[in-house]
């Protein structure tokens, strides 16, 4: 077969073939992986709210929504059986990493106190700054930050004054990471008394003890 | 020249690896075979997209007018690489994260436009296909040996199964400085094979 000739008809007429055959593969396959991939996002979230709030009988997920400037911070309430509320994990990200955006949930209880955390994500160079995900809560003095009450701690690297020892060779990931955990202390208390207008999902403690795992 | 299918195939992954003979690739070779299981998924991913732009493109070659020919071949190409993009999203999440930027950045590989523009679009869909396949399998390989031994030395760990306790490592493998390094021993390995190989060809001929 000789080699079709370089007019303009035949330039348009292959580039719209062309085209038409890419958009018809990407629509079908993004149709396909549509609902696979919403269903991953959701459920890597719910994972971490359950992991990182008090022993809890009810949770919303459905999130009180703050935006601070660039910053979003959700905040998932937990319940207990009377409907009091018991503490809340809070989503929130920053922009200061190393490599791009740093999204993490810290869990409060109602004293303000951090209970635990878990990286949703994170670009930090391995081996230095994505240690954050298991670093601030490694049981050494003043590397962890789970129990520390975060209004009345100084939640800052020893290098700025703070009383957290941050990643060795990650002090701007481990800035950007008390960052971000002040910023959802600060989501948390300004929601306090917001009421939750979120659909409430009831969670048995042998689902809960899983999530841990 | 007559080829054989066997010859193609094998071509890629031995006489002629993307990776440590004709130096294509460099880019993803080094950013993600820190570990590894991210070499080796990166490997594979654009083993898919190779076999599929190759087959694609043999097949269109005599339809594609010669002033377009680059045109064509990034679109097709890049199609791929958002399907791929896509399927690994939705049912390899943890690795979709960990490629981050470099699962997009197929499309730029010099490998894929390399061998699309000097084989594909001059051999038949067999031969493409198989070229395509065994291209991709010599990259896949030549990145899943760099990635275990960078994530050995650096961390004591082979596909995250402990070999030795972690404090040992030398965490530079994991960085960048360590793929430069990694890299130059495993091409000079190479190279001194192919050398040997071809003394000995000459010593028979003395």
């Amino acid at each position: 077969m000789k080699k079709v000739k370089s007019s303009i008809l035949n330039i348009v007429l292959v580039l719209a073939g062309i085209s038409a055959f890419a958009g018809v593969t990407l629509a079908s396959v993004y149709t396909l992986t549509k609902d696979t991939i919403k269903d991953s996002q959701t459920s890597k979230i719910e994972e971490a709210v359950r992991a990182v709030l008090p022993p809890y009988d009810h949770v919303s997920l459905k999130p009180i929504e703050l935006k601070n400037g660039v910053e979003t911070t959700n905040v998932y309430k937990a319940y207990d059986k009377n409907n009091a509320m018991v503490g809340a994990a809070v989503e929130s990200t920053s922009n200061n990493g190393y490599r791009g955006t740093i999204d993490i949930i810290v869990g409060f209880n109602t004293k303000g106190v951090i209970m635990n955390y878990a990286v949703i994500e994170q670009n930090e160079t391995p081996g230095l700054g994505a240690q954050m995900e298991s670093w601030f809560k490694t049981n050494i003095a003043h590397q962890d930050i789970q129990g520390k009450n975060a209004g009345t701690s100084n939640l800052n690297v020893s290098k700025d004054g703070g009383e957290i020892d941050g990643i060795t060779g990650a002090t701007i990931s481990s800035r950007a990471f008390l960052f971000a955990v002040r910023n959802a202390y600060f989501a948390f208390t300004s929601n306090l008394d917001v009421q939750d207008q979120g659909t409430k999902v009831k969670v048995d403690s042998t689902q809960q003890k899983s999530s841990h795992l | 020249m007559k080829q054989s299918g066997v010859k193609v195939f094998l071509n890629g992954i031995f006489k002629e690896n993307p990776v440590l003979v004709l130096f294509l690739g460099m880019c993803p070779t080094l950013a993600t075979t820190s570990t590894a299981l991210t070499g080796m998924s990166m490997g594979l991913a654009t083993l898919f997209v190779l076999f599929a732009s190759n087959v694609v493109i043999s097949i269109l070659k005599n339809l594609i007018p010669e002033r377009i020919t680059m045109t064509a071949y990034v679109m097709i190409i890049s199609t791929f690489v958002t399907v791929a993009e896509m399927l690994i999203h939705a049912y390899y999440p943890a690795m979709y994260v960990s490629l981050g930027i470099f699962l997009p950045l197929i499309v730029v590989n010099c490998l894929i436009l390399g061998r699309v523009q000097v084989f594909a679009s001059k051999n038949s869909v067999f031969y493409s296909a198989l070229d395509g396949l065994g291209m991709g399998l010599g990259f896949t390989f030549a990145l899943t040996v760099l990635g275990t031994l960078r994530e050995l030395l650096g961390t004591g760990k082979a596909f995250g199964n402990t070999v030795f306790p972690e404090h040992y490592g030398a965490l530079i493998f994991v960085l960048a400085p360590g793929a430069f390094i990694t890299l130059g021993y495993l091409i000079a390995v190479v190279n001194s094979a192919k050398l040997r190989k071809t003394e000995d060809i000459e010593d028979n001929i003395d």
